[in-house]
């Protein structure tokens, strides 16, 4: 009977019910330190069937898996930290999306958001990322960068390369969730780390909150600086809480090295340069993160990561790798032929225009990226954006010189 | 004896956020193994958007977790010291309605230097009590030194007031009272659950069903309505939209956007509901030209039986004798009663004085779009600068006695004569 009764009162939500066992005074007695206005019940709690969202209008894949039944399943539980199912799909039910684009509509508040809500977020990954199944495969991590071939391309098309990935600092809560001391305490554990970084790698950080009118004049021109999100995506998430406190910019003095602190997620990895050198803009990206992860090491911090997801950040669409390898390249004349999203999408590339996503291409320069995240590694995807940008490249060259081009066949998704 | 044990057992699961030790943040929590581990996480947790659970942060010291508000300039930073935010924010209210929920907006928006915004917001009736030592001074700067001590008058009856059906319509062109309601019990807009809104939306519909006569209407729910109607509405001026006002999304009202949210009015169209937008009610009686005693009456008549049919369904508004109408905003305290007119001032508006006398009348002006816009052609927003402290009957005197002296004044300078003897004392 008393094993019963505490199930009972362990719980908050059924003060209800307690308040009704035990009597009006039991519920007083519990409450009194919060000196609650006398009479009226703790909170109202409604059956999970009164609370499952509207989601007729929506399309992500949060709304695509989030079934009545799994809510009701995972509607009372919390991860360590009391991040909720609701926080975790607030994004989503707030963004019903587009016809065309789907987006993820849900996201992390911290690593063991991905355990506690696997029922929705192992569908929602098999959705996003080409039926990788969480349960029963592995994500393999490769950041040897002499294995890149061919990295070097023609710079008559190629105007400029770059590679982007995020960490995560284990043991501090996501942007969505994280309190502001949290916050503070990553910027301190990666700044300290950044200040470690040597030779071409040596930088300085510029914090949002204190940088001069000059400085940030310098990083607006630099093509820099991160502004407060204003798309609802993020600001629904709560990433944008307490802007700008905690946030800011490291980049090393050759500007070839960018990391952005406490955006979207913890850090943000940018390694770029000018013209066509991929092999050498990748090497200097693998080389940072592990030069940066030994520093966090040094004093008893890791990245997130595990085998079945890879590298752990807030938004699902970014787990594995995280990973977005990218040229800006001449294709004025392969972007009008009809077939050029099919050979897109065969290699296994997205197109965006130069401002990134949501942007458009101007005057036939294209944004030129991976599509996959998950399940390849880091040396895999490059080569995969390697390779398919030398044969965009070679069909431009074709179709200039009046010769016909051809649709590869489909990559095989997972290698 | 069984009973007593568990009940110390849970009371102390209750309370252990109190007894958390300050912990280095490193090792709090395990590393996860390359195999998940079970998934059950915590049971029962609440819901604050966008915050953690209070316990977690409390394993920072107060100094670590204290907001930034060197570049603040509104109510809540003025108040809010370092030992104020340690002294609160091991709190909640009975909902789990914690410090960094009600602050949230006031550090995600600085102000401005000339606007002074509140900066803080309530989730339900419990925050003004749990966390008076913050809310207590923010309302006394806002309303004119309103003490804790003090009592506020509610007076709806319409009777009261004194003329107000004579505003020269020539000048006058519209005239409006708006207000806001609780529902006592269920949490307020920057914290409710799904559940809980549309449970506030159901008993709206129902109550507003029961209106009859020249107040018998239609509910419009956002989410449901018909293209037709959707324009009818705007074109009426009455369809609110999904706020986008970083002052109000920043605080978590628009959480959910348009799920429970809609619009009743009567078939007259001089009498309009809004439910679960900034508060769970919005109570709007206007109508074209002057007479403003007749929107008050109608105001009042329309309140009183809204109420009444709230009663009958064994729900009251929220209302306590210190702060009257309990509503979201400490701003809208009171009455949370904003009366106005729509009236040219042409060359009122360009005299010197013109800002003095508003003042000394406890007037405020707006643009026609309503707070934040600009006056076109003349055209003013006229209406009561305080919300706490006095009665409705004497806020919406205080406007009809100044509006018809701002008229006057305008007719006089029409004319080319001084206003000068025409100044009014300060109220």
């Amino acid at each position: 009977m008393a094993s019963s009764f505490s199930r009972i009162l362990s719980s908050k939500r059924n003060i209800g019910i307690l308040s009704l066992v035990g009597g009006s005074a039991t519920v007083g007695f519990l409450l009194h330190r919060d000196h609650v206005s006398a009479g009226s019940p703790v909170r109202r709690r409604y059956p999970a069937s009164a609370e499952y969202p509207d989601l007729r209008k929506h399309n992500n894949c949060m709304a695509s898996s989030l079934t009545p039944a799994i809510y009701a399943k995972l509607c009372d539980k919390a991860t360590p930290n009391g991040f909720t199912l609701d926080q975790a799909i607030q994004t989503g039910v707030d963004n019903p999306g587009h016809p065309f684009i789907k987006t993820v509509g849900l996201v992390a508040g911290d690593e063991e958001s991905y355990e506690v809500f696997a029922d929705l977020l192992d569908p929602v990954i098999k959705e996003r990322h080409n039926g990788y199944d969480p349960r029963n495969m592995r994500h393999p991590t490769d950041l040897d960068a002499s294995k890149i071939q061919s990295g070097q391309f023609d710079e008559r098309y190629v105007l400029s390369s770059r590679v982007r990935t995020g960490r995560s600092i284990r043991g501090l809560s996501l942007p969505p969730a994280c309190t502001r001391a949290e916050r503070r305490e990553v910027e301190r554990v990666v700044v300290d780390a950044l200040a470690g970084l040597k030779g071409d790698l040596t930088g300085k950080y510029y914090s949002l909150t204190q940088m001069t009118e000059k400085e940030q004049q310098q990083l607006i021109d630099d093509h820099f600086l991160f502004d407060k999100p204003v798309s609802p995506l993020l600001t629904c998430a709560g990433m944008a809480r307490d802007w700008p406190d905690a946030r800011g910019i490291w980049h090393n003095n050759e500007k070839t090295f960018l990391i952005w602190i406490n955006e979207e997620d913890h850090t943000r990895v940018i390694s770029m340069e000018k013209g066509g050198n991929m092999k050498r803009v990748f090497e200097r990206f693998c080389r940072g993160l592990k030069e940066v992860e030994h520093l966090i090491q040094e004093k008893g911090w890791e990245f997130m990561w595990n085998e079945r997801l890879g590298y752990i950040l807030t938004c699902p669409s970014n787990l594995g790798t995280g990973l977005r390898a990218g040229v800006h390249v001449k294709l004025p004349l392969l972007s009008k032929d009809a077939r050029f999203s099919k050979i897109l999408d065969n290699l296994r590339l997205q197109k965006r225009g130069t401002g990134g996503v949501d942007t458009a291409a101007v005057g036939g320069v294209f944004d030129i990226s991976n599509l996959d995240r998950l399940g390849q590694s880091e040396v895999q995807l490059v080569q995969t954006v390697v390779d398919g940008v030398n044969y965009l490249i070679e069909c431009e060259k074709r179709l200039e010189r009046g010769q016909d081009i051809k649709v590869p066949p489909p990559l095989k998704q997972f290698k | 004896m069984f009973k007593s044990s568990s009940v110390l057992c849970s009371l102390g699961f209750l309370l252990n956020s109190s007894r958390f030790s300050a912990r280095s943040s490193r090792t709090f929590r395990p590393l996860l193994a390359a195999s998940p581990p079970p998934s059950s996480g915590l049971q029962g947790a609440n819901m604050p958007f966008g915050n953690t659970h209070n316990q977690v942060k409390l394993k920072f010291t107060s100094d670590q977790e204290y907001p930034d508000l060197s570049k603040h300039n509104n109510h809540m930073a003025k108040v809010l010291t370092p030992a104020m935010y340690e002294r609160l924010r091991s709190k909640q209210t009975p909902s789990g309605f914690t410090l960094d929920d009600v602050i949230q907006t006031g550090v995600d928006n600085p102000g401005h230097p000339f606007i002074m915004t509140v900066g803080c917001v309530a989730g339900d009736e419990e925050t003004y009590e749990v966390f008076k030592e913050l809310l207590d001074p923010v309302i006394q700067d806002r309303h004119g030194g309103y003490k804790p001590s003090d009592k506020h008058k509610t007076d709806l009856n319409a009777a009261n007031l004194k003329g107000g059906d004579d505003l020269d319509p020539n000048y006058v062109l519209s005239s409006r009272v708006r207000t806001g309601r609780s529902v006592r019990g269920f949490c307020l807009p920057p914290h409710c659950s799904r559940g809980e809104r549309r449970a506030v939306e159901k008993l709206s519909i129902e109550a507003l069903a029961s209106l009859s006569g020249d107040l018998k209407g239609k509910y419009y729910a956002l989410k449901n309505m018909t293209d037709a109607e959707q324009q009818q509405l705007i074109d009426d001026h009455f369809l609110f939209d999904k706020p986008v006002s970083p002052l109000l999304l920043a605080s978590g009202m628009a959480r959910d956007w348009p799920d429970a949210r809609g619009i009743w009015h009567n078939d007259n169209k001089t009498f309009l509901v809004w439910v679960n937008e900034e508060d769970h009610l919005r109570v709007i009686s206007m109508q074209k030209g002057g007479n403003m005693k007749e929107v008050f009456n109608r105001f009042c008549t329309g309140l009183t039986k809204i109420e009444t049919l709230f009663k009958d369904r064994g729900h009251a508004f929220m209302w306590n004798e210190h702060l009257g109408y309990v509503l979201t905003c400490p701003s809208n305290l009171g009455t949370g009663l904003r009366a106005g007119v729509h009236v040219k001032l042409p060359n009122m508006s360009k005299h010197a004085k013109f800002e003095e006398v508003l003042k000394r009348l406890r007037l405020q002006k707006r643009g026609t779009g309503g707070v934040d816009t600009a006056a076109v052609g003349g055209v003013f927003d006229i209406s009561n600068a305080d919300r706490l402290g006095f009665s409705e009957v004497e806020l919406v005197q205080m406007v009809v006695d100044g509006v018809r002296l701002l008229v006057d004044m305008e007719k006089k300078l029409e004319k080319g004569q001084s206003i000068d003897d025409l100044m009014p004392a300060q109220k």
